[in-house]
Parts: structure tokens; C-alpha cells; sequence
């Protein structure tokens, strides 16, 4: 049984569905087993998180679904969930004998499938099969989503001259259906398909993080990873979906560093999703680092989060290109006025996955896109962007993921040196997805910017609007990257720059949080890899990031970011944070 | 005939747990689950939960002790007693749990919570007694008598 329900009996789906109780209570530990025995599942029990995720990457594709407490002593369930989620791409249900709205909006937030309050009914128990059969259909709607973003982004891009990255969405969604539909009958049935599960091991994430740094953050896109990868069994359903979870990832681990980081002290505890463009304060993290990235870059963030309300992990692809494009309009618009992070609302990018609790280091708006996202640290993004974070407000109304995006942009600053790395004309969006990528790879440091621009984005011409996007993506990559590998962050970080989006310090933010996160999975030099080259951003076509940058970063709404970019940011760089231990 | 009355009887304790409000719908759940492959189920899970419920109550006490008291800590026992004792579906610990917890949040009432607690453990000691005594009388009984329920 490798692969889906590899089960004997998967005639009679779901018998057999393989599935894996994490619960510290050992009281409910045994009455959960001995319940989903009696729904003929093939059980697992385990007491501690830690277990758990061992388990789970030992036996790649074991395990069907994951259902987990909330509250266990040695890790958050929570982050268990994203790390599943990013490892492996599990459905994972959340248990808790606290049905508070907020825990479980976090739960749902985090990617939990389903939320269930304990006690726990068997019946309950019965239907958990139906998360799994619905992940694989949403998957296929997700990548046909990218594909659509790609267009779209296409179109609204300005200066959408990365034409490699578009690719036609439509040629790729038929085919996607077409093989996905074609995986998912055969995966009920006789697991043949390889596609039934693609399990992230460390090498594969790493080829992935490889890939798309070698892409280039910017213009990185499922369909180019995939190729670069070189994997034949690996489906561009596969790599997007990973590429997404990697996005968040970061931008969660940005969050975080965002935090630890203190960058303007930009606190935004909750970004209210509904004002995406100010809150984001991410923006001003990245201009941290940048300290001329900062400027430019908009986060984006909030803009996420508006966005993002609604759409969740999944379709913050979509929603970050359409924040992308407004960045990027945003962001060229004024540098100096990052507020016009309105367009960062669109980023629907499901901030869920960013637990921002790091507060966004304001940055300066104005900073001119410069985040040079080079590996080095080399603030390139210091160069011209002064961001203004005004942030310090606005990261109060950034979205929780802010605080990554801050973290992030200390990295950058390191590196800015070019600015203009962060070229994110046009791609901004694109960019602040790549970030991401960036994030791993800044295991040197340059983590902690926005990411993208330091690997990739070597040549931000942040001017525009790009800027913002770039830390918006982190976001699902935090929650990403912890199990995939450092996918090249070629954060076309340089998009960003050249879009001047204030991001760039935004994008910083989000890096960082991801840092420590992508340390843990992306081991090393994946980093130190994806970050030195130019992060390209891709364009915004390229949905992929788009959806990754944590649209916190995005936020345009830098109404008043100012993000102190000062690439003094102590964005703690990815390299060693993204692989959880 | 004596074997019968003792089912009877059995019964009867049985139902005045939930009539007395000592156990709720949990309960029959756990009896549900009981069947062939594991005949002493109920038993087995009410004993595990008095094993490992001690123990934070030990860690609740020794919280209780400090001072001045760390509500938050105190909070996240009481979360998993709480999500421990709606396992085998103990209602009136769990309603002090909850109480508990009010106490916590409100974070001034120390009074509140020391004699919620005491309170709690209370009704957690009483409810064992009862549960033990109705196992064995079920033992005695004979093995169909654990639960009013068995199923396959």
C-alpha cells in the first residue's frame, strides 16, 4: 500500500483508511482507536506530536489522515497541522474539548479539514473519509485556480515580461483534469497512480527548492519546477499545491521571525482581515532589511488577509496574484505611500497558515523596491528603499502574519543592495511568492527578507509594486516549509523590487518567521542556494507565488507603512529555521 | 435468580448515573463500544482516566499552592482535566472543570477557584467510588452485566 488507499480493502473504500490518532490523553487515546476500529479503519495511535511527525515521514504515504488534539505538551496541534500539511499534504482534523469560535477559526485557519469538540461521537468518526476524498478534488481545483491566476496575472501585470512563467492555464487545467480524474478513479480503486500522495521527503524538497531557485522566485511556477525537477512521477498538481503550502510556510516562519525580530515593534496581533492594506505591517519588516527595499514594498499583507478571508490556504494563489497585481499598482504608485496597499487586500491569501503573531516591522513605504534579495544578505533593497514603515500602525491591523513578513525584511536588509533586485515590476506578486523560496534559502541570513529578494531577487527594481507581494507569500510558506524542501525561493524578489513596492520590506517579514521553520526542513543548503541567486520574481503570472507571498506582505495598504526596514533586522535568516526539528 | 436480581439491581445503579447526573451520553458510548474483542472496555477506559486524572490533580494542587497563583497554568490543567473527564463522561466533574475555568479567566478570584477545586475533587472521589462499586458488582454479576450494551 503505498499510495492513497493503499489498503486491502479499497473495494471498500473506506475500510481500511489509514489513520493516525496524535492525542496526550491516553484516556481518549484508546476510546478514539477502539471507535475507529469499529469503523474498520486501519488505526495508529501516538502520544506526542513529535511522534506523530516521525511516524509520518517515516512511512511516507502511510497514513491517509491525521486527527489530532489541539493542546499537547510538547508541540502546539496546531503546528503539527501545518506541518502535515506541509510535509505531506494530509487532511488533518483538530480535536479539542474547547469549542471556542476563535480556536476553531485558528484550526480551520491552519488547514485543519474539520474541527471536532469533544466528546467525540463514533459517528463522527465514520465520515472523516469524506476530508480525504474531498483534499484530492481540491486539489485538482487548485491547480486549475493557479492556472487562472497565472492568466490573470498575465494580464494585470504591467510589466509581465517574464513570459516563461505564464503558462496557459488552460492547457494545464484540462490536462490537469484530465490526469487528475484520471489518478483519483485509480487511486480509490488500485493505488497504481502515483498520484495519489506525494510525500515531501526531504531530497524531493530540496529538488523542489532547488528547482525554483533556479527558476527564479519571480517567475517560478509549478509547470517550471516540475520541469526542472526532473521527477517523473511528480505531477504539477504535486508541485503546486507544495508550492503553496511552501509560501505559507514562510510567510508563517516570517511571522514568527517577525516576533523574535524586533523590528519597528510593529505589533499587529490580529490582522483585521478586513483592512488588509494597513495592517500590514509585514511591510515593514521587510523593509527592515531592505532599507530601500523597505520602501517599496507594500505588504501586501493585508491585503492578504482582506482577501483572504475568505479563501483560505488554497486559494490564496489566486487571491495573491490578484493582490499582486494591486500591489504592484500600489506600490508604483507611491513609494512613499504604502498605504495604497489597498491592492494588497486582494491578496486572499489565506493568512491562515501565517500565525502572525510577529508584528510586522513597519516599513517604509517608500522604500524603493530595492530589496535586493541576494543571498547575501546584501540589502540591496537598502539601497533606495527607505521604507517608511509607517507600519507601526499598520501592522496592528496586519493580519497575524505580519509579524513574519517583519522578520523578513530584517533579512532583506542585509542584502539590499540592489534594490532593485526586488525588480518586482509587474511581478510584484509574483515576487513576494518567490520569496518565499527565499526564505529557505536565506539560511545565510538573508532569511529574514522578505526573502525573496535576497536569493532571487537580485535586482529588485522594487520600484513598482511588486514589492509587497513578495512577503505575502511567505505566508503559506511557513506553514509550507517545513516539510518541503527550500524550494529555490528564487523569489523573484527582484520583481518586487522594481515595482518598488514598499514590500520590500514586506517581504522580509515574512522570511523570517519562515526561517526558523525552513531551517528545520529545508536543511541548509538549500539556502544558502536559492538565496544567492537572483530571485526573479516571477510574474505575476505565475499564481504559485503569488498565492505563497503572504499577502500581508503585499498589503499596499501601507497606508502608512512604515515599516522600519532597517535591514539591521534580526530576521532570523531561514537557513537553519525552516526544518522543524 | 440471585445472578438475575444482581442485573437488576446493576441496572438500576446503572440508570441513577444518569439520572443523578453523575455520568452523561458519554458513558453509554464507551458501553457501546464494548463488544467481544474487548468485554471490559467500559471498565478498562473508566480505570485509565482515574490513573492518569490523578496525576494532574497533583499538578492542580501543588498550582494551587503557589502564590500568587498562575491562572494561565492553572487554566491548562484544567483543559485537559476537563478534556479527560469528558472521556468517560463524568458530567459533574466536568461542570466543576468548567466552573473552574470561569475563575481562571477571571483571574481575581483565588478563593473562587480553591474551593471550586475542592469542590471538584469531591465529586471526582465520590464518582470513583460509585464506578468501582459498580464495576465489581457487574463482575459478580457475570461478564453480560458490565454494560447494560454489549455490542459486536
Amino acid at each position: 500500500m503505498e499510495n492513497g488507499f493503499s489498503s486491502p480493502r479499497s473495494e471498500s473504500f473506506p475500510a481500511g483508511l489509514r489513520v493516525l490518532v496524535v492525542d496526550d490523553d491516553p484516556t481518549w487515546l484508546k476510546i478514539l482507536e477502539k471507535m475507529l476500529k469499529k469503523c474498520a479503519y486501519d488505526v495508529t495511535t501516538c502520544h506526542l506530536a513529535r511522534e506523530a511527525l516521525n511516524l509520518l515521514r517515516e512511512r511516507k504515504d502511510g497514513y491517509d489522515i491525521v486527527i489530532s488534539d489541539v493542546n499537547m505538551p510538547d508541540m502546539d496541534g496546531f503546528k503539527l497541522l501545518e506541518h502535515v500539511g506541509l510535509e505531506m499534504d494530509l487532511p488533518v482534523i483538530m480535536m479539542s474539548v474547547d469549542g471556542e469560535t476563535s480556536k476553531v477559526m485558528k484550526g480551520v485557519q491552519h488547514g485543519a479539514c474539520d474541527y471536532l469538540l469533544k466528546p467525540i461521537r463514533m459517528k463522527e468518526l465514520r465520515n472523516i473519509w469524506q476530508h480525504v476524498f474531498r483534499k484530492k478534488i481540491h486539489e485538482i481545483r487548485d491547480i486549475e485556480h493557479e492556472n487562472i491566476d497565472i492568466i490573470q496575472m498575465s494580464r494585470n501585470g504591467s510589466d509581465l515580461s517574464d513570459d516563461g512563467q505564464m503558462y496557459c492555464g488552460e492547457d494545464y487545467n484540462s490536462k490537469k483534469r484530465k490526469d487528475f480524474d484520471k489518478n483519483d478513479d485509480k487511486d480509490f480503486g488500485d493505488h497504481s497512480t502515483k498520484k495519489h500522495r506525494v510525500v515531501w521527503s526531504v531530497d524531493l524538497h530540496q529538488k523542489f527548492v532547488k528547482a525554483v531557485n533556479q527558476i527564479g522566485f519571480d517567475k517560478v511556477g509549478p509547470k517550471k519546477i516540475l520541469d526542472l525537477m526532473n521527477v517523473q512521477w511528480l505531477t504539477r498538481e504535486n508541485v503546486a499545491s507544495h508550492l503553496q503550502k511552501y509560501r505559507l510556510y514562510l510567510s508563517r516562519l516570517q511571522k514568527e521571525n517577525d516576533l523574535k525580530a524586533s523590528f519597528g515593534g510593529i505589533k499587529h496581533s490580529d490582522f483585521p482581515p478586513k483592512d488588509p492594506a494597513a495592517s500590514y505591517g509585514h511591510q515593514s519588516s521587510i523593509s527592515l532589511n531592505q532599507n530601500d527595499v523597505a520602501n517599496g514594498y507594500q505588504f501586501c499583507g493585508s491585503n492578504f488577509i482582506a482577501q483572504d478571508a475568505d479563501t483560505k490556504n488554497h486559494e490564496g494563489d489566486l487571491k495573491i496574484v490578484s493582490e499582486m497585481t494591486e500591489i504592484k499598482r500600489t506600490l508604483t504608485a507611491d513609494v512613499s505611500d504604502p498605504q495604497k496597499a489597498r491592492s494588497s487586500k486582494s491578496f486572499g491569501h489565506s493568512f491562515a497558515p501565517l500565525e502572525t503573531e510577529a508584528s510586522y516591522p513597519a516599513f517604509d513605504s517608500t522604500n524603493p523596491p530595492e530589496f535586493s534579495w541576494r543571498e547575501n544578505t546584501e540589502t540591496q533593497v537598502k539601497k533606495e528603499l527607505k521604507p517608511h514603515l509607517q507600519l507601526e500602525d499598520g501592522y496592528s491591523q496586519l493580519p497575524p502574519h505580519g509579524p513574519q513578513h517583519q522578520i523578513q525584511m530584517n533579512q532583506l536588509q542585509s542584502d539590499p543592495e540592489d534594490t532593485s533586485v526586488l525588480s518586482l515590476t509587474g511581478r510584484d506578486i509574483s515576487g513576494s511568492m518567490e520569496i518565499k523560496p527565499l526564505f529557505t534559502e536565506f539560511k545565510s541570513k538573508h532569511v529574514s527578507h522578505v526573502s525573496p529578494t535576497e536569493s532571487a531577487i537580485d535586482t529588485f527594481p522594487v520600484q513598482t509594486k511588486s514589492q509587497l507581494i513578495n512577503h505575502q507569500s511567505f505566508e503559506p510558506i511557513s506553514t509550507v516549509i517545513s516539510s518541503t524542501k527550500p524550494q529555490g525561493f528564487n523569489l523573484s524578489i527582484t520583481d518586487l523590487e522594481s515595482s518598488q513596492s514598499n514590500l520590500t520590506s514586506a517581504s522580509d517579514p515574512n522570511f523570517a518567521p519562515i526561517n526558523e521553520d525552513l531551517t528545520v526542513w529545508l536543511q541548509g543548503d538549500y539556502y544558502s542556494r536559492n538565496f544567492g541567486q537572483s530571485i526573479d520574481f516571477i510574474d505575476y503570472d505565475d499564481p504559485g507565488f503569488l498565492a505563497e507571498v503572504p499577502f500581508y506582505l503585499y498589503d499596499p495598504l501601507t497606508a502608512d507603512f512604515q515599516c522600519p526596514i532597517d535591514s539591521t533586522t534580526e530576521c532570523p535568516i531561514v537557513d537553519q529555521g525552516l526544518f522543524i526539528a | 435468580m440471585e445472578r438475575n436480581q444482581m442485573r437488576r439491581q446493576l441496572a438500576l445503579i446503572r440508570q441513577s448515573f444518569f439520572d443523578q447526573g453523575f455520568l452523561d451520553e458519554q458513558f453509554i458510548q464507551l458501553e457501546e463500544l464494548q463488544d467481544d474483542a474487548n468485554p471490559n472496555f467500559v471498565e478498562e477506559v473508566v480505570t485509565l482516566y482515574y490513573r492518569d486524572s490523578s496525576r494532574l490533580i497533583l499538578n492542580i494542587d501543588q498550582a494551587l499552592e503557589r502564590n500568587p497563583l498562575d491562572f494561565n497554568k492553572l487554566d491548562n490543567y484544567m483543559h485537559q482535566f476537563k478534556g479527560s473527564s469528558t472521556s468517560i463522561g463524568a458530567k459533574k466533574v466536568k461542570a466543576e472543570c468548567t466552573q473552574f475555568r470561569e475563575y481562571c479567566k477571571a483571574g481575581n478570584s483565588e478563593g473562587r477557584c480553591m474551593r471550586t477545586f475542592q469542590q471538584l475533587k469531591k465529586e471526582y472521589a465520590i464518582l470513583k467510588r460509585k464506578l468501582e462499586a459498580y464495576f465489581q458488582q457487574a463482575r459478580q454479576a457475570g461478564p453480560l452485566e458490565t454494560a447494560c450494551r454489549s455490542r459486536n
